[in-house]
């Protein structure tokens, strides 16, 4: 299910350390030893460790590689790149590129070249209907067999709650999660913000909470009555994290997931007109945001995935409504998240690696990764405390459309071990 | 648990650099810096009553006027304004140009900045259109319209006219009715009146009068009695070309007639009717209003000339970049 990243297996020491492991409960300075990729051996010291850590490695199930088609925006090779930058060991892509994945026979190409440009293990999910038209149900056994992470239609909602059903039953036999996009277009029609003051104020055409809130229902509700899992992509309003929190008391096996950018902005932050914050769903309000940091906290939404969107320059240097939804976040997400939220102590960073690592894995099915002798070598060191600056010319993604340019962050990956080969090192 | 620290705006924005100033939003703008404004608009329409009509003021500088959208009232305006200050003068509208082949906002923006234009005044379609043109040139902006976010100099020049035709804007009631939703010039008369010290009322139906938008300074009403209550009626027209299709704001423009024309049933004798035009008689506006505020409305436009002297005068002249202009003669 995942290919790629060359089976090299180095050897790599790392000399009191403090090991966070929020899978295990570790947290304890020790010497880790891997050899020939595998973690060997984990010594307790009694020096005090430098002010690096080393966690699990970070694993993102919302990637858009933009391959087959905008290559230009990003490939295999840059966008598994700039994921080894942001300390992730394996990340999972969307299928919405051109032509879409959705026969095995695209797909199949696909995992082909991604056993030999991948830089880490990459898994592909393929399309929910044909084309992402929403008319037809793509052949998901096959795509199944063939390696299909999961299936979703991301990029566009499933319009048809009639599709979304088959799809659920056909989970029974398929398999593989299945990862919607809330969005009742009706509603979200042409609106480039989230609905409310600020686009009263700024004029621009809403897109309120209730479209995505309206569809969560929906979804929830189907999968309750077929019994069938369902994954929540990029959240964004309190309302749908209430459903989810309720589906799951009521024992619907739902899960959700939620975007760096969402548990750090507001819709406050379009008032600078910058197209690097224009984002489908949008930004919403400080309420939203609350909630969604809330869901993190209490594990309602057990993952936090980018949804690295690269988009060529040349279209986001635009007025804001011309420019196309999106943002990157693969090379930033852990910093951000480590200098608006860990710092500040509104969430703890034990939360954080866990939501960025096992969280995403046990979703679709992945091994988490974990600091344990025997276990294969999927770590990231992190520097808590060196400062770094955005910078436009240095991401490795081929795409630059970061709402953090000319930030400065606190918190820095240092070393990436991805299925137990260095794949980045600073 | 600690508390979800709310974000600073300062923190969200991207760097700035600040090197000059722009005119693209009435947000833009302090009380202090609106009445300096005003009160050189008057300067420069008591020049304009003389024989020669021409200042020297802003010799050797260019403006050049960007309209990417029709435009009959502030385009004229702009230019007018631009060549009665002596400045060199470069209007461009988009049909015609090489944006019909394609060539993007961002490049337009270069290819005029190549000859180092003091002003650009830009009327674009889409929200943020001014930010592209600030980005890509070395310009000092004015926003003559983007999408339905700003018009500011309409806004300034409406102060101007009530402040002429009531002797001050504070305390005055000005209810705005119509299309509230799509109207850059709504958002820009809300906010310019309430920072001027005006009671705002919007009026319309209820698809049309943003949620939130109480929070720009005004009062909402969906009943078309309330205008009777205020000093001056300002009415906006339908904007049917930035409707999306099939949206249902209103059943029909029959119904919307009905509802919330300004009919001169609906209004009081001497009430000040304005509107920013182009107008569609028998549709926002009843035709004999319309004929009886024709009077306010050509003053509208003559405050435009003097409203927008003032404007490319003073962003030249004030802020952290200066630029060299000739001195306003003092007129006896």
């Amino acid at each position: 299910m995942l290919f790629g990243g060359n089976g090299r297996k180095d050897d790599l020491v790392l000399e009191c350390i403090r090991v966070v492991d929020p899978t295990q409960g570790i947290d304890e300075v020790l010497t880790v030893t891997v050899e020939q990729g595998v973690i060997t051996r984990l010594e307790p010291t009694a020096t005090t460790a430098s002010g690096r850590i080393v966690a699990p490695a970070f694993v993102d199930p919302h990637v858009h590689l933009r391959t087959p088609g905008r290559e230009d925006e990003e490939d295999i090779a840059s966008g598994t790149r700039a994921a080894a930058a942001g300390g992730y060991c394996a990340i999972l892509a969307m299928p919405n590129t051109d032509p879409v994945i959705d026969s095995a026979a695209v797909l199949g190409a696909l995992v082909e070249r991604a056993e030999v440009e991948a830089e880490i293990p990459v898994g592909f999910l393929a399309a929910i209907s044909k084309r992402q038209e929403g008319a037809e149900l793509t052949e998901m056994i096959e795509l199944a067999e063939r390696g299909a992470a999961g299936f979703s239609d991301d990029g566009r909602p499933v319009v048809s709650a009639g599709l979304l059903r088959r799809a659920l039953q056909y989970h029974e036999v398929a398999g593989r999660p299945i990862a919607l996009h809330c969005e009742e277009p009706a509603l979200s029609r042409s609106g480039q913000m989230h609905e409310g003051i600020i686009s009263a104020e700024l004029g621009f055409h809403g897109y309120p909470s209730v479209a995505e809130s309206v569809m969560v229902g929906r979804d929830l509700a189907l999968a309750a009555h077929e019994g069938q899992p369902i994954h929540l992509l990029h959240l964004s309003a309190r309302e749908s994290v209430e459903a989810l929190h309720q589906a799951q008391a009521a024992g619907v096996a739902a899960t959700g997931e939620v975007t760096p950018h969402h548990l750090c902005l507001t819709d406050e932050a379009v008032r600078s007109l910058d197209p690097n914050l224009k984002m489908n769903p949008p930004l919403r309000s400080e309420e939203d945001r609350k909630a969604l940091i809330e869901g993190i906290r209490d594990g309602t939404i057990a993952a936090i995935a980018t949804d690295h969107a690269p988009h060529a320059g040349y279209e986001k240097d635009v007025p804001f409504e011309e420019a196309p939804f999106g943002v990157t976040g693969l090379e930033t997400a852990f910093a951000v998240l480590n200098t608006r939220l860990v710092e500040p102590g509104i969430l703890s960073l034990a939360t954080v690696l866990e939501r960025l690592s096992a969280g995403p894995a046990r979703i679709y099915g992945l091994e988490p990764p974990r600091i344990a002798v025997g276990a294969p070598a999927n770590l990231v060191v992190l520097d808590l405390e060196a400062t770094w600056c955005v910078a436009h010319d240095e991401f490795r993604s081929r795409s630059a459309n970061s709402w953090l340019l000319g930030s400065t962050l606190t918190g820095k990956v240092v070393q990436t071990v991805a299925d137990g080969k260095i794949v980045f090192a600073a | 648990m600690a508390e979800v620290r709310p974000l600073l705006r300062d923190e969200l924005l991207p760097p700035r650099r600040l090197e000059r100033r722009h005119l693209i939003s009435i947000a833009d703008l302090t009380r202090e810096d609106v009445e300096r404004l005003l009160s050189l608009a008057r300067a420069f329409g008591r020049s304009l009553e003389r024989e020669v009509k021409k200042l020297p003021t802003l010799k050797g500088r260019t403006v050049v006027n960007l309209f990417f959208e029709s435009s009959t009232r502030t385009s004229s305006s702009f230019e007018l304004a631009a060549k009665r200050l002596s400045a060199d003068v470069m209007s461009i509208k988009s049909s015609g140009s090489a944006v019909d082949k394609g060539e993007s906002l961002k490049d337009t923006a270069i290819t005029i900045g190549a000859y180092d234009p003091d002003v650009v005044v830009i009327r674009h379609p889409h929200i943020g259109a001014p930010h592209v043109v600030a980005r890509w040139t070395k310009a000092h902006i004015v926003n003559a319209g983007d999408g339905t976010h700003q018009h500011p100099t309409q806004a300034l020049l409406d102060l101007y006219t009530i402040d002429e035709e009531l002797g001050g804007v504070s305390g005055v009631h000005v209810a705005i009715v119509g299309d509230v939703l799509h109207s850059r010039v709504a958002r820009s008369n809300i906010q310019a009146l309430a920072l001027m010290g005006a009671r705002v009322t919007v009026v319309g139906p209820p698809a049309l009068i943003p949620r939130g938008i109480e929070a720009l300074g005004c009062e909402v009403s969906y009943s078309i009695d309330t205008i009777r209550d205020a000093d001056v009626v300002y009415v906006l027209r339908m904007q049917r070309e930035r409707m999306l299709e099939g949206a249902n704001y209103v059943p029909s423009l029959r119904e919307y007639t009905a509802r919330w024309g300004v009919t001169p049933g609906r209004l009081r004798p001497g009430q000040k009717v304005m509107h920013p035009g182009p107008m569609n008689r028998g549709v926002e506006i009843d035709a004999a209003v319309a004929d009886a505020a024709d009077a306010l409305i050509e003053r509208q436009v003559r405050s435009g000339l003097v409203v927008r002297m003032a404007v490319l005068y003073d962003l030249l002249t004030h802020g952290p970049v200066e630029v060299k202009v000739a001195e306003i003669e003092e007129v006896a």
